[in-house]
């Protein structure tokens, strides 16, 4: 048996269109198995995008994304998460006639084996199993970002995209939702977080990558970049 | 007494309304597709029924082992083939293919059976009723198609909410893009709601073919009982839905009382009533959005 290749994750030239509109102008990144990248840059910068590609929600090449050494590049979504990457999406996009529950167990419609059962889930997220029977779109903010992330940890993804977790939420609530992804990475996922905030990217990141106007604009160790790189490959100026 | 029995005669047809719109109803929910060729699918069943009827001699009830499931492999196939193509943000694609779809069923019927009218023979059943009192009877068959559609409306709750397949249909119906992120295969899960869709088609195609004569011609006539009975009953719930083929059908019941001619027009105007004073419908989904 081959041992599984130490690059989760790696998109090559990938570019990324909403009818004429470019978005991405040849994004070369890559994930190591194990890894928290984080994907920084302002507001139109092509973060969301980048996401968005790389779970199929947006065409793209077949050879332009590749997954555990495979091209998925021409995959639709459904097969993509099935094959092991899983997207925690911008505003949660809870399913608002399903349960909390319900959200849950639909993340694992795919089925895939792995240590993410509803019972871990809900050691994570007390509050998931307190309101389990609420409407999704009931809960506050904060606890709908926990029901999507449980939800997309209940597929059992070898690779987690998150996409603005702090969006819209208090800093205590933050600070919470990211003091679990450590937890998420002792069990093997590898995890990749797109965030406008940048001090708390760079807290939990291995690695970051900057985007700015749908290219990279820098990346490296958080230790390695200092403030002022950072600044400049974020606003551009 | 007269007006007892009218009124049960009425609730008993509602039973059929509720038949013809049940999968309409189905199918809007899941997909927000409107299937102008609804009718003209019960019409198809129908005619199925009656070749099956006519070429082995079965009785109708039992012709339903085979044409609930072919309805069900046609229903999958149309959607995969080309239903799902027409999905999108744009909602004329669906309505002009369905429209056109239910124009080449009229006329491949029309081809393949004529334009006789046509009736299904169910024997005794067809007169068999439980006397009640003097003056009413309880016919047989209204009572099966009643008990039928209860049935089926009953199976379908379960479905949808106690099964995977109905989180997939409730999901997929709250936001499919993000349904395919839990790995579901939209195209698939759309394919088997149609499926179940003209399964129930079957059953409602035969029992209206063993309750009155029909011709290729009758489908759009039937799509608009079924949307009646939808639209009163509210949209996405299936037991408004038989509220609706139940009011739809008491209406058309009186109204036959007042004037031989008055049964389609009552029906009407209930159904116009229901929708200035409840435009929503009676029961409507309620949902967080």
């Amino acid at each position: 048996m081959s041992a599984a290749p130490e690059t989760v994750l790696e998109t090559a030239d990938l570019t990324a269109f909403y009818g004429d509109f470019q978005a991405l102008f040849g994004i070369d990144l890559h994930v190591g198995r194990g890894e928290t990248v984080a994907i920084i840059g302002a507001n139109g910068a092509g973060k969301s995008t980048f996401l968005r590609s790389v779970v199929g929600q947006l065409p793209s090449e077949r050879e332009q994304v590749t997954f555990e050494g495979e091209p998925i590049g021409h995959l639709p979504a459904h097969e993509i998460v099935r094959r092991g990457i899983a997207l925690v999406p911008e505003g949660r996009l809870l399913f608002p006639s399903l349960s909390v529950e319900e959200n849950l167990r639909l993340g694992a419609y795919g089925k895939r084996a792995g240590p993410w059962r509803i019972e871990r889930v809900h050691e994570l997220f007390p509050v998931l199993r307190e309101r389990r029977a609420t409407p999704g779109t009931r809960l506050s903010g904060g606890e709908q970002q926990m029901c999507a992330i449980g939800r997309a940890l209940m597929s059992n993804p070898t690779l987690l995209l998150c996409d603005e977790l702090s969006l819209g939420l208090a800093p205590v609530i933050i600070r919470q939702l990211y003091a679990v992804l450590p937890v998420i990475v002792s069990e093997g996922t590898t995890v990749v977080v797109v965030e406008q905030d940048i001090n708390q990217a760079l807290s939990v990141a291995d690695r970051v990558y900057c985007f700015q106007e749908g290219r990279v604009s820098l990346q490296g160790r958080p230790d390695e970049l200092s403030r002022e790189d950072v600044a400049t490959a974020y606003f551009g100026v | 007494m007269e007006w007892l029995d009218a009124i049960i005669q009425g609730v008993l047809l509602g039973g059929l309304y509720a038949l013809f719109a049940t999968g309409l109803s189905l199918i809007f929910g899941v997909m927000r597709l409107v299937n102008i060729a609804h009718g003209d699918l019960i019409v198809l069943a129908a005619f199925l029924g009656l070749a099956m009827v006519n070429g082995t001699g079965v009785h109708p009830l039992i012709s339903l082992i085979v044409i609930v499931p072919v309805m069900a492999g046609i229903g999958y196939a149309l959607q995969r083939g080309i239903l799902n193509l027409t999905l999108g943000r744009d909602i004329l694609p669906p309505l002009l293919v369905t429209f056109g779809l239910s124009i080449i069923i009229q006329n491949v019927l029309l081809e393949v059976f004529s334009a006789d009218t046509q009736r299904l023979k169910a024997g005794a059943l067809e007169t068999a009723s439980i006397a009640i009192g003097e003056q009413i009877a309880i016919g047989w068959f209204p009572l099966i198609v009643f008990l039928s559609a209860v049935g089926v409306i009953a199976i379908l709750q379960l479905v949808l909410f106690r099964t995977r397949l109905g989180t997939a249909f409730r999901a997929t119906s709250d936001d499919h893009e993000t349904a395919a992120l839990m790995g579901i295969d939209n195209r698939h899960v759309f394919a088997l709601a149609m499926a179940l869709a003209l399964a129930v088609v079957a059953l409602a195609g035969t029992f209206m073919a063993i309750r009155t004569n029909f011709s290729p011609a009758i489908g759009p006539a039937r799509l608009l009982y079924a949307f009646e009975a939808v639209i009163i009953g509210g949209l996405g719930s299936l037991w408004g839905t038989l509220a609706g083929g139940v009011i739809l059908g008491v209406a058309q019941a009186i109204g036959a009382k007042f004037h031989p001619g008055g049964q389609i027009l009552a029906g009407h105007v209930a159904f116009l009533i229901v929708l200035v004073l409840r435009p929503n419908g009676l029961f409507p989904r309620t949902r967080d959005r």
